[in-house]
């Protein structure tokens, strides 16, 4: 006979391990999708995970990839800690990118050291301009904020899209959906010749140090942990509720405008319609994976970038989609979530006897 | 352009096909947030909908198994989140992103071996009708099934959410499931019963644009609709016959870009299609001022979980 237990404490170890869980049943799930579509699924499963990274070419591409993913998901950790459910990150890294590219164009045509950093802040100000709009309107309104920065994503596209057609679309261009190149000074340096990782990885680790301190060695830090505990608690505590709720939307937000600057002044150079292959949902994923925790959060950019890596590989080597990527971030947030149940709940397995039942 | 009378009537008519997959889309994610539950796989289950249709059409050539089969797959997709949100109790939000972006990968990986195959003639009905009289000849007449179901559901919503005692039992239990259980009423079956019938319309949404409105499979061919279904209902405030009138208007938004972009009026395209959206940050923006206008429609315990100690 099973029985379930509501626990009491959550084991902590169980709820670092239980990613890893995911991860391995997320592997085991893709083999036997890739089995049903009639591929050999140990093959298969080793051109998406081992040899997109078995040269530096493809490490410096994971790294490129976890870069977006990593940021924005270290932003989103401050929203979901406290219960914020900021799912609009694709939004703020569109946003982002767009005044950050606007800067960029502003200087195409000149050369100075200053140039990159302006470009960044306004990435970054940009991005926390954009969160401010489904925070302002919880705190003053009242509104849901799933579905305000749910639907400032497309309208955000939709800017994107209006803006690289028509008044930023390169002059000399030919009509295609897209600006001028930006100049050398608005983009970002590369670490190494011939490979595309370049230094906004920096950034994300700034990121990454940065949240851990204020996580977890500021006051601030402090409420956020608390307000996502128990609303009543930091009520009662005295919190300024509404304060907090502005500031980690705009950490967040310019976490992800980051991003978005980082993706146009580093591989793309310029500005066109797809400029993030929804990093900005994926990180939704990330943040969960690395369980809001800055250093779990850098790993599980690392494998969610990878999922992404290996999806073009298998669409080079196997010729299927490349939107297979999703099928395994989607199954690892599935496993994730489910696994979570072993944390909240005991699962014992009992042996009774006939007579014991009786009585 | 000459705006005369048939002309509107035709225009009508293609308004009224945009807005089917919205209606029914937004018709069935309506029932499921009513009991409480909010999804936000709707895209994903669309799509997977879309490409189950086509295949089987293709497969089988039977279109009524491939309607059917495409509610079939949405109800299984749908079966997955439920099972994680009532069952294990996880997070709505990040169970419904999960499947959305799931149901994308999914669709483009069984759908590899569709991809540039003609589909087939939807049969329309009345389609004599349709030429004989004009200006309501195309609105009323000359559609298919689907459509005319679509057009039909929202009132069938209507009556089974106010009129109906299990629509009572739906509403309670999306209001305030405590109270409910202490009632009798198995919360988590309800649930489960509405997120599966939710999956059913969204399936049917997807095998509408696979199968009449567009007949052919396209990788990530709902482009948002599925967001914008979701939209709806909050737009709609969880109205039935709302949906049907805001499906309307998204529908008609969608056509006249066509129109515009054809004319070449000034406004840009852009502008029109992210109307929806701002219109339904609007809408939200004054229901939620208005603590009584919020409480009229809106189910209580929407996204939160519930669990019954046994």
């Amino acid at each position: 006979m099973i029985k379930i237990e509501k626990r009491n404490d959550v084991p902590m170890a169980l709820y670092f391990f239980t990613p890893f869980i995911a991860i391995i049943l997320t592997i085991l799930g893709g083999g036997i999708i890739f089995y049903i579509l009639g591929f050999n699924p140990i093959e298969a499963l080793k051109f998406y995970f081992i040899t997109p990274i078995s040269n530096l070419y493809g490490l410096s591409e994971l790294l490129l990839k976890a870069t977006p993913l990593c940021l924005i998901a270290i932003g989103l950790s401050f929203c979901f800690k406290s219960n914020n459910w900021n799912i609009g990150a694709e939004g703020q890294l569109t946003f982002g990118a767009i005044v950050g590219g606007g800067v960029a164009l502003l200087f195409y045509n000149q050369e100075g050291f200053y140039i990159l950093p302006l470009v960044i802040l306004a990435g970054a100000i940009g991005g926390m301009i954009f969160a401010l709009i489904p925070a302002i309107l919880k705190t003053y309104f009242n509104t849901n904020e799933i579905l305000v920065s749910l639907m400032l994503v497309y309208v955000s596209k939709l800017l994107l899209d209006y803006l690289v057609v028509g008044p930023w679309s390169n002059p000399e261009g030919f009509n295609f959906p897209e600006t001028r190149q930006f100049s050398d000074s608005s983009r970002m340096p590369l670490l190494f010749e011939g490979l595309r990782i370049h230094a906004g990885i920096f950034l994300a680790l700034a990121a990454v140090m940065l949240s851990w301190f204020i996580l977890y060695k500021t006051y601030l830090g402090f409420q956020i942990k608390v307000s996502g505990l128990s609303l009543k608690t930091a009520k009662y505590a005295g919190f300024k509720g509404k304060t907090m709720i502005l500031v980690v939307f705009m950490i967040s937000g310019a976490c992800a405008g980051l991003a978005g600057v980082g993706e146009i002044t580093g591989p793309i150079g310029q500005l066109h319609r797809m400029i993030s292959p929804d990093y900005g949902f994926t990180a939704i994923i990330v943040a969960f994976l690395g369980r809001l925790n800055p250093f779990g959060i850098i790993f599980a950019s690392l494998v969610v970038a990878l999922t992404y890596l290996g999806a073009e590989t298998a669409q080079i080597f196997l010729q299927i989609p490349k939107y297979t990527g999703q099928v395994f971030q989607g199954m690892i947030l599935f496993f994730l979530l489910a696994s979570d149940y072993l944390l909240f709940f005991k699962v014992k397995i009992l042996n009774l006897k006939k007579n014991e039942l009786r009585h | 352009m000459s705006l005369d009378i048939s002309f509107i009537g035709i225009l009508i008519g293609s308004i009224m096909a945009s807005s089917v997959p919205l209606i029914l889309a937004a018709s069935g994610e309506l029932i499921t947030e009513r009991s409480g539950v909010l999804n936000l796989g709707v895209e994903g289950m669309m799509i997977i909908g879309a490409i189950s249709g086509f295949a089987l059409m293709v497969i089988t050539d039977n279109l009524f198994i491939a309607i059917v089969g495409s509610m079939l797959s949405g109800v299984i997709i749908s079966l997955i989140f439920g099972f994680l949100t009532q069952s294990l109790l996880t997070n709505h939000v990040a169970t419904g992103l999960a499947l959305t972006i799931f149901g994308i990968g999914l669709s483009a990986m069984l759908g590899k071996n569709f991809v540039g195959i003609p589909g087939k003639e939807f049969p329309i009905l009345f389609s004599s009708l349709r030429e004989s009289i004009p200006f309501f000849g195309p609105i009323l007449f000359g559609h298919s099934i689907v459509l005319y179901f679509a057009f039909a559901l929202p009132f069938l919503t209507n009556y089974f959410l106010k009129k109906t005692k299990l629509g009572l039992v739906v509403r309670a239990v999306g209001d305030s499931p405590v109270s409910a259980s202490n009632q009798g009423i198995n919360v988590i079956l309800v649930r489960y019963c509405c997120i599966l019938y939710g999956g059913a319309m969204c399936g049917l949404a997807g095998a509408y644009l696979s199968l009449i409105y567009t007949p052919q499979w396209i990788e990530n061919m709902t482009a948002g609709r599925g967001w914008i279904a979701l939209a709806l209902v909050v737009f709609a405030t969880w109205s039935p016959i709302k949906v049907l009138i805001g499906a309307l208007i998204f529908g008609g938004i969608t056509i006249l870009q066509l129109h515009m972009q054809a004319i070449g009026f000034r406004i840009p395209v852009q502008f029109l299609s992210a109307l929806p959206y701002l219109m339904t940050i609007i809408v939200l923006v004054v229901i939620s001022r208005d603590s009584r206008k919020i409480k009229l429609n809106t189910p209580t315990s929407l996204g939160r979980i519930f669990y019954k100690e046994k």
